[in-house]
């Protein structure tokens, strides 16, 4: 079980004085008792009664006051990515709440801890239509891990800590609480806050099953061509070393899904690039090469196996996952580990030969060369006079060194970033991976930041992304995040634009956006800025941005119609990979 | 894969909004449901659902384990028909004139073990069990003779092997028995209550 980090402590657990509380306050107390130091919200009419309660809370509490419900929950996100906790969003009823549906279904498939609060209409209303009430646990059902409904104050405590306990645990997710105004207010005796620790019907992770390890590694150890590749659950499981000692004892050839990004440093000698549609031409071509697949917290995205039926399938697929229905969901496995990898990983590990795959490795080597001759070294070192978004990433590692949390938004420019990016520790990376959220990346920046603020936090966003959560400036206005935004600007939607040009004949259909100026736009909202379109000002003008104490706009010009590659097209395997 | 018959049988807690979270596992893949009946289980405060469709048993396998992720599914299981002993009730309400006329009808009825459940100068009311296809059987037949109204319930299955969870059910409701679900008491009150 992966119960995530809790700053409470056990005194806390124990203030049992019997005492009359609002519901508002019993949320509140709930909060502090969890640990929760930041919350990302919006206020309205059905939620009133908890920012009432929340003045009196100010100096335990931090409220960030958002531009959108979405940017709320966006940020909450940023804020569990980087720094391992529950993330926590308020907001009212009704339209608050179904602004929060897309932040939901981004973190109920890219797994995020986030606990959501939303007001609700008086018990008395629900189901009359009436002002700003919405079916808010039946439209959330689907992209929550949990939710429920309170009507009646002195469920709030433990639903509350049932909410963390859930949204923490196992594969984690996000939970919604919609409670009705007239529980808010209501006066009850409160009789102190009891963290949970089990629910009845859930189990977060299934019993480690020894025979299955043994199982596996038998199978490792008779492997000639074994080739790890690895996803969240690693960071989530926070298994980070237990997972480096698994491969550097098997000496294994490791690759990672996009969500896997930063488990790993970029560095490692086995670390031999990512996977899937815009990944490594060695993982892709490797993966039909392999003969044993050690799969491990990661779920077989459409995007990272290409063409399902011409997938590994010379390989025996060890498949280890926290959730069970996972296993064998789209590619079938030979021996299935589930549970924790925190817990599976140490028990592989054990009973593996210490192994060399030296020659094997080079193999990736030797295809990573020839990525770098086609690809690579053309985007990070251009001929030409325009940029190339890849030689942006590039200078940006120079400067960072690899040690920034680099968020981003969707499309062409998050493919570059995450193949170039560098990254020397885990909770690093913050993107949209399941979803592809476009406007994910400004709001969650923010919380990133808030999750980590002693780091250099730099959201790296496109033209199109950024004008969608664009408001969310306000709050690094009135709050002060010191995020550091880096626009790569194409002037088209670029990703679609790169189908379009490969499979639509060129038919540009609407990818073809304007901006505004969004150096003045950042100053409207007193953030400092500046635009580039010379390669000769790229690294001052990065420095100046990396230096600059606050937050910052980068907009950085880049070549219009350029492609990212490689690319595994749609319907095809990914030993098809394409390098132009 | 080829489709069969599959009957799903899933454990729950008792909670309000269970019937949406389940149906949306299905929903999501444009699967249909064929019948759906939720009841209580042998053990207090634990619900039963039993599901009928028919679909490949790789999706049903996936579908039940997406089922069983469910924060408040406690288990589901799957089954074919061979593994289950099941039922349907239907409901049939018959114009009093032919019954007593046609001599064939009450034959009928008989032959299909229909009950009579009310008798009015005007129809009658029969009620019988069964699989699907001696219920449709009847149906058929009826409705050549004016049948007014017909109504089949859902499949209730019983699986054959099932001892096993039972004994696991019983041991759950001991430890921690289910808290009382609160619906919506206010509903009553809207009168008393200020709203903004």
């Amino acid at each position: 079980m992966s119960t995530l980090e809790k700053t409470e402590t056990k005194e806390n657990q124990k203030t049992t004085v019997a005492s009359q509380l609002t519901g508002s306050q019993a949320v509140l107390e709930a909060l502090t008792h969890e640990g929760v130091d930041t919350v990302f919200g919006y206020p309205g009419g059905a939620i009133m009664p908890i920012y009432d309660a929340l003045y009196d809370y100010n100096d335990r509490l931090k409220h960030i006051l958002v531009r959108h419900e979405q940017g709320g929950i966006h940020a909450a996100q940023g804020y569990a990515r980087t720094s391992g906790r529950v993330g926590v969003a308020f907001a009212t009823s009704g339209p608050g709440a179904t602004n929060l549906v897309t932040g939901l279904a981004d973190a109920m498939i890219d797994s995020n801890p986030i606990v959501c609060i939303t007001g609700q209409v008086f018990a008395s209303l629900l189901g009359t239509d009436a002002f700003q009430e919405t079916d808010v646990v039946n439209i959330t059902s689907p992209v929550t891990k949990w939710n429920y409904q309170v009507t009646d104050a002195t469920e709030i405590p433990s639903v509350l800590a049932k909410a963390f306990y859930i949204a923490s645990t196992g594969r984690p997710g996000p939970v919604l609480i919609d409670i009705t105004k007239n529980a808010q207010l209501q006066l009850f005796d409160y009789k102190g806050y009891k963290a949970c620790d089990h629910v009845r019907s859930y189990r977060p992770a299934p019993i480690v099953r020894k025979e299955y390890v043994e199982e596996a590694a038998k199978v490792i150890n008779a492997a000639k061509k074994p080739f790890v590749v690895f996803g969240q659950g690693i960071i989530l499981g926070k298994a980070e070393q237990e997972f480096k000692n698994f491969i550097e004892k098997g000496g294994f050839p490791a690759a990672t899904t996009v969500m896997g990004l930063s488990a790993l440093e970029t560095d490692h000698p086995l670390h031999v690039g990512m996977l899937g549609m815009h990944g490594n031409y060695a993982p892709n071509v490797m993966t039909n090469e392999c003969d044993v697949l050690i799969a491990i917290g990661m779920r077989f995205d459409d995007r990272v196996t290409g063409r399902l039926d011409k997938y590994a399938k010379q390989a025996k697929v060890i498949h280890l996952d926290i959730d069970p229905a996972e296993i064998d969901k789209n590619v079938k496995s030979t021996v299935p580990v589930w549970g924790d990898c925190k817990e599976t990983l140490p028990l592989l590990t054990e009973m593996i030969d210490k192994g060399n795959h030296s020659e094997w490795v080079q193999q990736f080597r030797e295809l990573e060369k020839e990525e770098i001759k086609e690809v690579i070294q053309d985007e990070l070192n251009p001929k030409g006079d325009v940029m190339t978004m890849g030689e942006v990433i590039k200078v940006l590692n120079d400067l960072t060194g690899g040690d920034a949390v680099i968020v981003t938004d969707v499309g062409q420019h998050q493919m570059v970033t995450c193949r170039y990016a560098k990254f020397n520790s885990s909770k690093s990376n913050v993107t949209s991976g399941g979803l592809g959220t476009m406007g994910f990346g400004l709001p969650a920046a923010i919380g990133a930041w808030y999750g980590a603020p002693h780091r250099d936090v730099v959201a790296i966003i496109g033209d199109g992304g950024i004008q969608m959560t664009i408001q969310e400036l306000g709050t690094i206005m009135q709050f002060g995040a010191k995020v550091k935004i880096l626009i790569l600007n194409n002037e088209f939607l670029g990703m679609v634009r790169q189908w379009q040009q490969l499979f639509h004949d060129k038919r540009y259909s609407f990818v073809n956006i304007t901006s505004p100026d969004f150096v003045a736009v950042a100053k409207g909202y007193y953030i400092d800025g500046n635009k580039i379109s010379e390669r000769k000002d790229l690294r001052g003008a990065l420095e100046t941005m990396l230096n600059h104490d606050g937050s910052y706009l980068l907009e950085v010009m880049v070549g219009k119609e350029n492609n990212v590659f490689p690319m595994v097209a749609q319907g095809t395997s990914v030993s098809e990979i394409r390098l132009k | 894969m080829e489709k069969q018959e599959f009957t799903i049988t899933i454990y729950t807690e008792n909670s309000i909004g269970m019937i949406g979270r389940i149906s949306n596992i299905f929903s999501r893949r444009k699967i249909n449901i064929e019948s759906l009946n939720t009841s209580p289980s042998e053990v207090e405060g634990i619900h039963r659902f039993t599901i009928l469709i028919a679909e490949g048993e790789e999706v049903v396998r996936k579908l039940c384990r997406q089922i069983e992720k469910q924060v408040e599914v406690l288990k589901a299981y799957f089954n074919t028909n061979e593994e289950l002993i099941w039922q349907e009730q239907a409901l049939y309400k018959v114009p009093a004139d032919v019954v007593n006329e046609k001599v064939y009808v009450e034959r009928l009825l008989r032959q299909y073990g229909a009950n009579v459940v009310v008798i009015r100068p005007d129809y009658i009311v029969f009620e019988t069990a069964g699989h699907r296809e001696e219920i449709d059987r009847l149906t058929q037949e009826l409705t050549k003779y004016g049948l007014i109204e017909f109504v089949r319930g859902a499949r209730i299955a019983i699986i054959k092997d099932s001892a096993g969870f039972h004994t696991k059910l019983k041991q759950f409701e001991r430890e921690e028995p289910a808290p009382d679900i609160v619906e919506n008491e206010f509903l009553d009150q809207q009168d008393k209550v200020f709203t903004m």
